[in-house]
């Protein structure tokens, strides 16, 4: 497969009658044979970044660029997306219903005027790929979601696109079926070369079968980077508060390697990881971005500690606990831990796990 | 770019529909001025005008009001209770819609008028000297539209009741409520939609409603019969003006019902239909029986009276309850004399060239509103709706008015008394319904499946062929189907507009009727019956074999 990259550069589209672009001045690169979510809140603009790179709408300025496998760059902002090549799963899937589904998956053949037996023969053997031998036969009626959503895959790949691009392709399934569906997509996508951009409002999603996740807010590029960046490192609170569980918490921040984060009173020093240094407006103060498996529960004596009261505990399976401490002054902490006698209302501490990586600060 | 191709599709739809529906209309207003207000002052001081617009009002309002009073409990008996004979009477419930209008009022002649068998049954068993009734004037009007129309009632009610949710019953009852109460506070109110579109829907049909007035009307006129009486004595000015008055009359009430009906919509999901209960007391249990059989007999017994008849010997049925000479030889003479083979011919060839053109522009149309951003679609969906509005007789002088010259310069085309008139009136009064069904087949399509056509690289016409038709298939079946069934019987725009090319069956049966041949009359109507039992058995098979692709 000749996989392409797909390069948005300051892509803006604009609605009749919207107050605010729905995607605004975005630029982005897939790269060869990577896989790539767009994530973000609903009315973040994913979708419509999607449908811009297919083809479906057209950005009111930005270029959309495929660079083919031989390095030759060009750009396709007014192709539409029947000439462009690309796969495309949808949502619903799309899948046609009058159609079996070998006739779904060998329409994109047919359309390029491949003779009946090649495109029935190779409709197969996307199929089989996908792990549906033997269901060609079937109308797509009679699949289940997930056999569903493998034969909009097939019926994308078949035509060997350079670029493939999935809407929501994980968000029609029930939450078993989808969590071991993205571990197969990632599998058949890895084992397919394909060059991917999927959208999912899902960070799970996302972190399980991309490379990379970008994620987009009121239609601006926040943050690009891979799953371990967008966690660890956090470019803003908007990312840090998306992204994973965490508790945001006032800083105290100079420049130096150290900060110290301030809680009731209490203040614990930690080093911390800062993207947006340098930042003209810092007025808010600095806020720390402490995620549940950073802390600890003490005994509400220890020296340093954040005291305070666990307001609510889930078992979460692996002997592992997640706490809610309200904080004196009102503050609530979510806490990752294995003590199994701490009970709703105990009195507790909250320390920095000592030897984690640096917390990340971001403006408040 | 690709909104510039879609304009070489939109414009010429566009422009056809101007033309042919727009175009029509504003000539009859223009010419109703004419003479300046002349004739305007004509109808508001007219007697006869002023009592066939009341006429014209009440004959609607009584018949919404009746065809209510059969349709509801009916729907409510038939989705709700089980009873013996339920399935037979629902069978037969929709029958007196699968009458042609003529075909209907003429059997209802056959059987309710002054010399009909019901009406000499009762003479008979009551040794009546005079016959009890005389089936003429507005309340025999009425009841024919009741008979008729009641119909629409009870599809749509049938239909509301089918998608009603029952928990919302039971949870009347549960908080306490009276069956009468719930009734009252819940089922009616959540019925609200489809009681107002049946009624919109029986007070548009008994609007423009023609044959029966006609037929029954005695000395009382409505508009549209109106129009026609004006037009045969010459006075064209005034016809404008009541084709005016009806249309514009028309238009009001729909803005009206679809502002009723639109203060009230519910959506509900709930699991859907209740099953059907027994009957508790035992005389109902008893009776439901024999009203359901008494009711299959009401609701068949006009078929079967326009078979009997069509084998009766015309010129010997005088004064007997039953005509006493039987014969096949109305159908021998309708096949062998080429004379009376003609209507036959030129019905099916107009009904089919109609319903052709309504396939094609309503598809174009309903894909361009539906799936595309085409310019000017908010105005085709406005285009396609309005001859529904507009009553047949209003439509029908409307292109007598326009298209009896030709005038290139204006857009005119030498087309009345030529055989095409007909087939263009029935394809104007059949673009809403044909569009309607294509348009709510679309609206049931995934729209991303075209999108996701073209992703795979599909040309605008492969995408069309393999995926829009396929999707609009079943509305471009059905509707194709109610457009052929209601121009094969079509009896008012023929009246106005037929010449001798193009003579229609119903034609042919009025002027049978009036030379008092009978059977000759009810052999046409049988075989109308036929045809159109034929048109729904090809549509049933045509959509079946679709299914089991």
């Amino acid at each position: 497969m000749s996989s392409g990259a797909l390069s948005l550069a300051e892509v803006t589209k604009r609605y009749p009658g919207a107050e605010r672009p729905a995607v605004d001045g975005v630029s982005l690169q897939v790269r060869s044979g990577e896989l790539l979510a767009l994530v973000g809140a609903s009315g973040s603009g994913k979708t419509t970044t999607l449908r811009l790179a297919a083809g479906y709408e057209q950005p009111d300025s930005g270029d959309v660029i495929l660079a083919a496998a031989d390095g030759s760059a060009r750009t396709i902002t007014g192709v539409p997306p029947e000439r462009r090549g690309f796969g495309m799963v949808f949502q619903h899937y799309a899948l046609f219903p009058h159609m079996t589904v070998e006739e779904n998956v060998a329409f994109g053949l047919e359309a390029r005027g491949v003779r009946k037996r090649e495109r029935l023969e190779r409709a197969r053997q996307a199929l089989a790929s996908v792990g549906l031998e033997g269901k060609g036969g079937r109308s797509v009626q009679a699949l289940s979601g997930g056999e569903q959503q493998r034969v909009a895959l097939a019926r994308a790949l078949v035509i060997e696109p350079p670029v493939l691009l999935l809407d929501e392709p994980l968000s029609n399934l029930d939450p078993t079926l989808r969590q071991a569906t993205r571990d197969e997509l990632r599998t058949m996508l890895r084992r397919s070369g394909v060059t991917a951009l999927f959208v999912t409002h899902d960070q799970e999603d996302a972190f399980a079968v991309a490379d990379r996740v970008a994620m987009l807010r009121f239609g601006r590029l926040l943050q690009v980077g891979t799953p371990e960046e967008l966690y660890h490192e956090p470019a803003s609170r908007h990312v840090a508060e998306f992204i994973g569980r965490a508790s945001l918490i006032p800083a105290e921040w100079r420049g130096e390697a150290q900060a110290r984060i301030v809680a009731g009173g209490v203040a614990q020093e930690a080093p911390v990881f800062v993207a947006e240094r340098g930042h003209p407006d810092a007025r808010g103060g600095w806020l720390a971005v402490l995620r549940p498996e950073a802390l600890a529960v003490t005994s509400p004596d220890a020296a340093g500690a954040w005291r305070g009261e666990v307001a609510s505990r889930r078992f979460t399976g692996g002997g592992h606990y997640e706490l809610t401490v309200r904080l004196e002054g009102g503050m609530a902490l979510d806490v990752l831990s294995t003590a199994g006698d701490v009970r709703e209302g105990s009195r507790v501490g909250v320390s920095l796990r000592p030897g984690v990586r640096p917390v990340p600060l971001v403006l408040a | 770019m690709r909104t510039r191709r879609l304009l070489w599709v939109s414009v010429p739809v566009l422009l056809l529909l101007i033309w042919s529906v727009v175009y029509p209309s504003v000539n009859v207003i223009t010419a109703s001025f004419a003479s300046g207000l002349d004739d305007w002052r004509t109808f508001l001081t007219n007697p006869s005008d002023r009592d066939a617009t009341w006429a014209t009002i009440v004959v609607s309002v009584w018949s919404v009001i009746t065809a209510m009073l059969i349709g509801v409990p009916l729907a409510f008996a038939l989705t709700r209770v089980e009873f013996r004979g339920r399935r037979l009477l629902s069978a037969v419930a929709v029958l007196p819609a699968a009458l042609p209008p003529l075909v209907g009022v003429i059997a209802f002649l056959f059987l309710y008028g002054e010399s009909g068998v019901f009406t000499r049954t009762v003479q008979h068993v009551f040794g009546l000297a005079e016959p009890p009734w005389t089936l003429t004037g507005l309340p025999a009007v009425i009841f024919v539209h009741a008979y008729t129309m009641y119909v629409y009632v009870y599809l749509f009610v049938a239909a509301g009741l089918e998608r009603y949710d029952q928990s919302l019953d039971e949870a009347a009852a549960g908080l306490g409520a009276t069956r009468r109460m719930t009734l009252r506070r819940v089922t009616l109110p959540m019925l609200t939609p489809a009681l107002a579109g049946a009624a919109l829907l029986v007070f548009m049909s008994a609007l423009g409603s023609f044959s029966a007035p006609y037929v029954f009307g005695g000395g009382r006129r409505v508009l549209a019969t109106q129009i026609l009486a004006s037009k045969l004595n010459g006075a064209e000015g005034l016809a404008y003006v009541e084709t005016t008055v009806l249309a514009v009359t028309a238009v009001l009430a729909l803005v009206l019902f679809r502002w009723l009906e639109g203060r009230r919509r519910y959506t509900s999901a709930g699991k859907g239909r209740a099953p059907r209960v027994a009957i508790r007391s035992p005389f109902w249990r008893r009776a439901a029986p024999v009203l359901a059989v008494g009711l299959v007999l009401t609701l068949v017994l006009p078929h079967l009276m326009v078979a009997l008849v069509a084998f009766a010997r015309d010129g010997t049925w005088t004064t007997q309850i039953l005509p006493p000479e039987y014969t096949v030889d109305n159908f021998r003479r309708l096949a062998t004399d080429p004379q009376l083979w003609r209507p036959i011919t030129n019905s099916v060839s107009m009904s089919l060239a109609a319903t052709a053109a309504n396939v094609v522009i309503c598809f174009l149309a309903a894909y361009l509103i539906v799936l595309t951003r085409a310019p000017g679609r908010r105005l085709m969906q406005l285009l396609v709706v309005l001859p529904w509005a507009i009553p047949a007789t209003a439509i029908a002088l409307g292109l007598a008015a326009t298209f009896n010259r030709n005038d290139p310069a204006t857009g005119r085309v030498l087309l009345v008394g030529t055989f095409w008139i007909l087939p263009l009136a029935y394809f104007v009064r059949n673009v809403p319904v044909v569009a309607g069904a294509v348009e709510s087949s679309l609206r049931q399509m995934d729209p991303s499946t075209e999108d996701a056509a073209r992703g795979l690289g599909a040309s605008w016409w492969l995408t069309i062929r393999r995926v829009v038709l396929p999707a609009a298939r079943p509305g471009l079946i059905a509707g194709a189907m109610l457009a052929a069934v209601a121009a094969v019987g079509e009896f008012v725009m023929s009246i106005v507009l037929s010449t001798h090319a193009n003579r229609p069956i119903s034609m042919e049966i009025l002027s049978q009727l009036r030379d008092f041949s009978f059977g000759t009359a009810a052999a046409y109507s049988l075989l109308l019956i036929l045809l159109v039992l034929i048109i729904t058995a090809s549509a049933r098979w045509a959509e079946g074999r679709w299914m089991s692709q």
